[in-house]
């Protein structure tokens, strides 16, 4: 660690803090006392299943890319509680603006299945998609949704629209200006606005001590003048807390908050990475013990809030589901080649609809 | 109809929109308090609020990025970089988001914003403010890129900009700024994009420009016609997607073609318009379509740049030579 020391006799004219949450270990037991909404047992349970769902989800993706009928994937196995639990804090009228391994939040709004194969599977109509009309579709150059998710949280502010903004991306995305201008500015107007980081540990091959020199992420928003708390992200009970008091101060007009979600990657970046390059298959065993779905099923069941009956019955259900996705995502068929100018313009100028025209095969006269 | 500079045409504009639409905002760096280093938005900030005219943060690609964060919300925003020479942190912003939002969500967000910034050389200003590299932006499918060259057409254009719904990188003439004066009716009309403006009719050869290279090329243009040459003059002002039509019909009934662009030759945006006479009007021409343009240098600073940009002389010579080919 470098040296924070200074000359000694000057006075001290600021202190900053970061403070980590946790409620449950790595092996379900109780850290600190839970929040509240941990009571409902119901909401436990979504949570539980929509981390499972994700997960098989994940899976079946993966079979779909190696056997030609997927692009290019990014699953999200080890860090589902960050998505999962971020966006079961937020209302539907919310905006969730993703990163490309945020398909969690995606579901938990209302995203059908077959709408995130058909984007992976390379058709566009998958982001016109059934969740919030408002959200935006997954990010893909990273951390460049950061200043949309300012200007989308200044909107709602300008119109006094007691609504929230939620920008995800992972802690590669910490590095770069994008992120930190759109931090800057959410904390000059006090926006409605959460940033949450996934420090999943590796940005593709490069892991965090070559991205950064900070003890933590979170603290990168003190120089954006606002609170960044440091959150287990393999504890959706945490990840569901810290999202709901952050959105809320948001919410009731305190300004940004910042959280960096403590989690591990253990799949490869997408479909197209080894992994096994650049990290060791005995780091990769270790953080097999920390894992969000064991971690809170552990939980609920000490709790007897579920059996084995029920992860039976909920394994076969999200095959189901997972198949009847798949199935009518591979049954979609592409669209007409000329399409690709149907959303190019709100009227496509002349010059381009005579492109359009020679795409169809139609010739001018 | 009273008199305004292109810059107070712009300021016209600007507030015209605000006054007749409470989803425009102006954002940018001093276009608060100010008015904006030009005094483009003077006054704006006083008459519509700080809320609607921000004085953003130091960052350029922030501000592009806010404004398509801002726009997919249904907001208006118009924002300002302060030179040509600053916007290339919003490359990002405008290549992989503004220009392809529709398009990715199949129409379901949308980018109606506007970035506006000063475009060109002339004004003896310090290294990074001279450039002209709209052929970077013409390049990039779903903009639209509009560059006026007189205050009424500055006024319309803006307007038009402002009330289109995909999104729109305004360049703005400095050297024109307050050098150009015309009539300018604050009547709230846009006036059309992806059309060209006749400025002069004649038979003989057409010259085709855009933004500031137009003062020299209608000097040119009196001038020839005192040789006997008459010169039909066309401002491009939109240059994606810009006007076809007029200038193959153009070239059509002269023959002959100088296209002057201030924009360093290579790849400048008159490759595209030559390549296009090439491809549609080969039979019309009576001369090889030539270039008047600045040269494929870095441009000078202050003590050379007179000799970087298209002048009088050169579009003149220019003319002479296709319309003495053969």
């Amino acid at each position: 660690m470098a040296s924070r020391r200074v000359n000694q006799d000057l006075p001290v004219i600021a202190r900053f803090e970061v403070r980590h949450r946790n409620y449950l270990a790595p092996d379900g037991s109780i850290q600190r006392p839970l929040p509240a909404f941990a009571s409902d047992a119901k909401l436990l349970i979504a949570l539980y299943r929509s981390m499972v769902l994700l997960r098989l989800f994940d899976r079946k993706a993966v079979a779909l890319q190696r056997t030609g009928r997927l692009g290019t994937y990014a699953v999200s196995l080890g860090q589902e509680a960050v998505s999962v639990g971020i966006a079961s804090a937020m209302r539907k009228e919310d905006v969730l603006l993703p990163s490309y391994r945020d398909n969690g939040a995606l579901l938990w709004r209302g995203v059908k299945l077959e709408e995130i194969l058909l984007f992976w599977g390379g058709d566009e109509r998958g982001n016109r998609f059934s969740g919030p009309v408002h959200d935006f579709p997954f990010c893909v150059p990273v951390g460049s949704q950061a200043p949309h998710a300012a200007g989308v949280a200044y909107a709602l502010k300008l119109r006094r629209e007691p609504r929230v903004a939620v920008c995800l991306f992972g802690d590669g995305a910490t590095s770069k200006g994008d992120v930190y201008e759109a931090m800057n500015f959410a904390g000059v107007h006090k926006l409605p606005l959460l940033f949450v980081v996934a420090n999943n540990q590796w940005a593709i091959s490069v892991p965090l001590r070559l991205q950064t020199a900070c003890e933590t992420l979170a603290q990168k928003a003190i120089a954006a003048g606002f609170v960044g708390e440091q959150v287990d992200g393999s504890d959706v009970v945490a990840m569901r807390a810290a999202a709901e008091e952050a959105i809320a101060a948001a919410r009731d007009g305190k300004g940004p908050r910042f959280i960096e979600a403590v989690t591990y990657r253990l799949g490869d970046h997408t479909t197209s990475d080894d992994a096994a390059r650049y990290r060791s298959a005995e780091e990769v065993q270790a953080h097999w013990k920390e894992e969000p779905v064991a971690r809170l099923r552990a939980y609920l069941v000490a709790q007897k809030m579920w059996s084995k009956a029920d992860e039976e019955q909920l394994a076969a259900e999200c095959h189901e589901r997972v198949e009847a996705a798949a199935e009518r995502y591979l049954a979609t068929a592409a669209r007409r080649p000329e399409s690709i100018f149907d959303h190019l313009y709100a009227d496509l100028p002349e010059v381009y609809a005579a492109q359009r025209r020679e795409l169809a095969g139609e010739h001018d006269a | 109809m009273p008199e305004a500079t292109l810059v107070e045409a712009i300021n016209l504009a600007l507030a015209r929109a605000m006054e007749d639409d409470p989803d425009v905002v102006v954002l940018g760096e001093d276009v608060g308090v100010n008015g904006g280093v030009f005094r483009a938005t003077a006054g704006l900030q006083k008459r519509f609020g700080a809320e609607r005219v921000l004085d953003t943060p130091l960052a350029e690609l922030l501000i592009s990025g806010l404004c398509v964060g801002m726009a997919a919300q249904g907001l208006k925003p118009v924002g300002e970089i302060q030179f040509m020479g600053f916007i290339y942190p919003c490359l990002d912003q405008l290549v992989n988001h503004a220009s392809r939002l529709r398009n990715r969500t199949q129409g379901r967000l949308t980018c109606p914003m506007v970035l506006r910034t000063p475009h060109g050389a002339g004004i003896r200003a310090p290294e990074h403010h001279s450039e002209s590299t709209e052929a970077m932006l013409a390049h990039i499918p779903g903009l639209r890129v509009v560059m006026p060259s007189s205050p009424e057409r500055a006024y319309g254009l803006l307007l038009a900009a402002i009330h289109d719904p995909d999104p729109v990188v305004f360049l703005e003439p400095t050297r024109l700024y307050r050098a150009a004066k015309g009539e300018v009716e604050d009547n709230g009309e846009a006036l059309p994009l992806d059309v060209a403006f006749v400025l002069r009719e004649g038979g003989d050869v057409t010259l085709i420009g855009w933004g500031a290279v137009l003062k020299e090329t209608m000097a040119a243009a009196d001038a020839l016609s005192a040789e006997g040459i008459a010169a039909e003059v066309i401002d491009l002002a939109t240059l994606k997607p810009y006007d076809e039509d007029t200038v193959l019909g153009s070239v059509a009934k002269t023959g002959r073609c100088v296209i002057v662009h201030e924009a360093a030759r290579t790849g400048g945006f008159g490759a595209e318009i030559a390549a296009d006479i090439a491809e549609h009007r080969l039979s019309s021409l009576l001369a090889p379509v030539t270039r008047v343009t600045g040269y494929d240098t870095v441009v000078p600073m202050a003590r050379l740049e007179q000799y970087y940009m298209p002048s009088v002389e050169r579009i003149m010579t220019a003319a002479r030579k296709v319309c003495q080919f053969s």
